[in-house]
C-alpha cells in the first residue's frame, strides 16, 4: 500500500503542462518520440518565451499540425525545422546555427568570462604591487615619529 | 583617475541598454524578403467563385495586407489604409486570416473596403507559408513578384511616410 502523502505529491506531478497540448497519435512510437522532442525544440512566435510544445497560441498549434504532418509523413527532423526556418527564420530555434550574426551569441558568454578573468588577474597584479610602493621623505618622518611615540609608550 | 573604469563601464552600459529599448523584440526578421511572393490559389472574400493568387498583382507594385474580422489592431490601421487606396498610388490585396466569411464580409461593409481583392484563407496556411505570426501585416511586393519589405504590426501614417510609400514609389521607377 502506497503511503498517502506519496501518493498525493504523485498525483500533483501528473497534472503538469503536458496536459495544456492536444494529444497526437502516430504511426509508430519512434515518430511519436521524434515529435515530441522536436516541439520542445521549436519556439513560438506568439509567446516567444514559450516552445511549441508549451504554447496554446493558435499559431503554435497550427505549427504543431504542420510538424506533426511532416513527421507523420516520414520526412525527418531536418525537413520539419527547414519548413519552419524557411518561413520565419532562425527565431523558432532556441538553438540558432553559428552565422556571422549569431557568432557573438555563441563567443558571448566566453569573451565575457575571459575579460573578467583577465580583469581580476590585472586587479590582483596591481595590489602586490601597491604594498611595496616606496614612501616619500615626509612619509618617512612620520612613520619614524610614530616608531619614536610607540616605543616611547612601551619603554613607559 | 580610478573611479574612471566604473564610469566608463557605466557608460557603455546605459548605451547598450538604450539601444536595447529602441528595439522591438516582438519584429521578428522575415527570410522571405527577396525571394518569391508564396504562391497560393485562393477564393475571394467577396465571392468564392472568383479567386485570387499572386499572378493576379504580377508585373506590379502592390501591397499585400494580412487581415482578419477578430483583428484589433487591423481595425486600428484601417483608416490609413482607406486613405491610402483613396489615393491611388499602389493597390493593396488583402489575405483575409483565419477568419469567417460572413464576418469579413461585413467588417468591410461597416469599415470600408481599401482592397482591390481579398484572398479568403480560411484555415491559415497560406499565413504560415507567408511567414505570419501576428496580423495585422504587411508586404511590398515589387513588378518581379518579389517580396522586398515587410511591416509587421498596424500600418501607421509615420511608417506609411517613412519606410513603405518611398519603397514603392523606388520600385514602381525600376523596369
Amino acid at each position: 500500500m502506497m503511503k498517502p502523502w506519496l501518493l498525493g505529491c504523485l498525483l500533483i506531478l501528473g497534472t503538469g503542462p503536458t496536459l495544456a497540448v492536444e494529444v497526437r497519435r502516430f504511426d509508430d512510437a519512434d515518430k511519436q518520440t521524434r515529435y515530441e522532442r522536436l516541439i520542445e525544440e521549436l519556439r513560438c512566435l506568439v509567446c516567444q518565451n514559450q516552445s511549441l510544445a508549451d504554447s496554446d497560441a493558435d499559431l503554435a498549434r497550427d505549427l504543431r499540425d504542420e510538424v506533426y504532418g511532416i513527421i507523420q509523413s516520414g520526412q525527418s527532423e531536418e525537413e520539419a525545422i527547414r519548413f519552419l526556418t524557411d518561413r520565419y527564420g532562425d527565431f523558432v530555434l532556441y538553438r540558432p546555427p553559428v552565422k556571422p550574426i549569431t557568432i557573438l551569441l555563441w563567443l558571448g558568454p566566453i569573451l565575457a568570462l575571459l575579460g573578467g578573468g583577465l580583469f581580476l588577474w590585472f586587479q590582483a597584479r596591481h595590489r602586490n604591487t601597491e604594498t611595496d610602493v616606496a614612501l616619500s621623505a615626509s612619509e618617512r618622518q612620520r612613520l619614524e615619529h610614530l616608531r619614536q611615540r610607540l616605543g616611547d609608550k612601551d619603554n613607559a | 583617475m580610478r573611479f574612471l573604469i566604473p564610469l566608463a563601464v557605466f557608460a557603455i552600459m546605459v548605451i547598450f541598454l538604450a539601444i536595447g529599448l529602441k528595439l522591438d523584440p516582438r519584429e521578428v526578421p522575415s527570410p522571405l524578403i527577396g525571394k518569391p511572393a508564396p504562391t497560393f490559389n485562393l477564393p475571394q472574400v467577396a465571392d468564392a467563385a472568383q479567386s485570387l493568387s499572386p499572378a493576379d498583382f504580377k508585373g506590379q507594385v502592390a501591397l499585400v495586407n494580412v487581415w482578419a474580422s477578430w483583428c484589433v489592431s487591423c481595425r486600428q490601421e484601417h483608416p490609413v489604409l482607406l486613405q491610402l487606396a483613396r489615393q491611388n498610388v499602389v493597390p493593396i490585396y488583402g489575405l483575409n486570416y483565419k477568419d469567417q466569411r460572413e464576418a469579413a464580409n461585413g467588417w468591410l461593409t461597416q469599415f470600408g473596403n481599401p482592397y482591390t481583392a481579398s484572398a479568403f484563407d480560411a484555415d491559415g496556411r497560406v499565413g504560415i507559408n507567408w511567414g505570419v505570426y501576428g496580423v495585422p501585416e504587411t508586404f511590398v511586393i515589387d513588378k518581379a513578384g518579389l517580396i522586398r519589405h515587410k511591416h509587421t504590426g498596424p500600418v501607421t501614417p509615420e511608417a506609411l511616410e517613412k519606410d513603405i510609400l518611398p519603397l514603392v514609389r523606388q520600385l514602381q521607377g525600376e523596369p
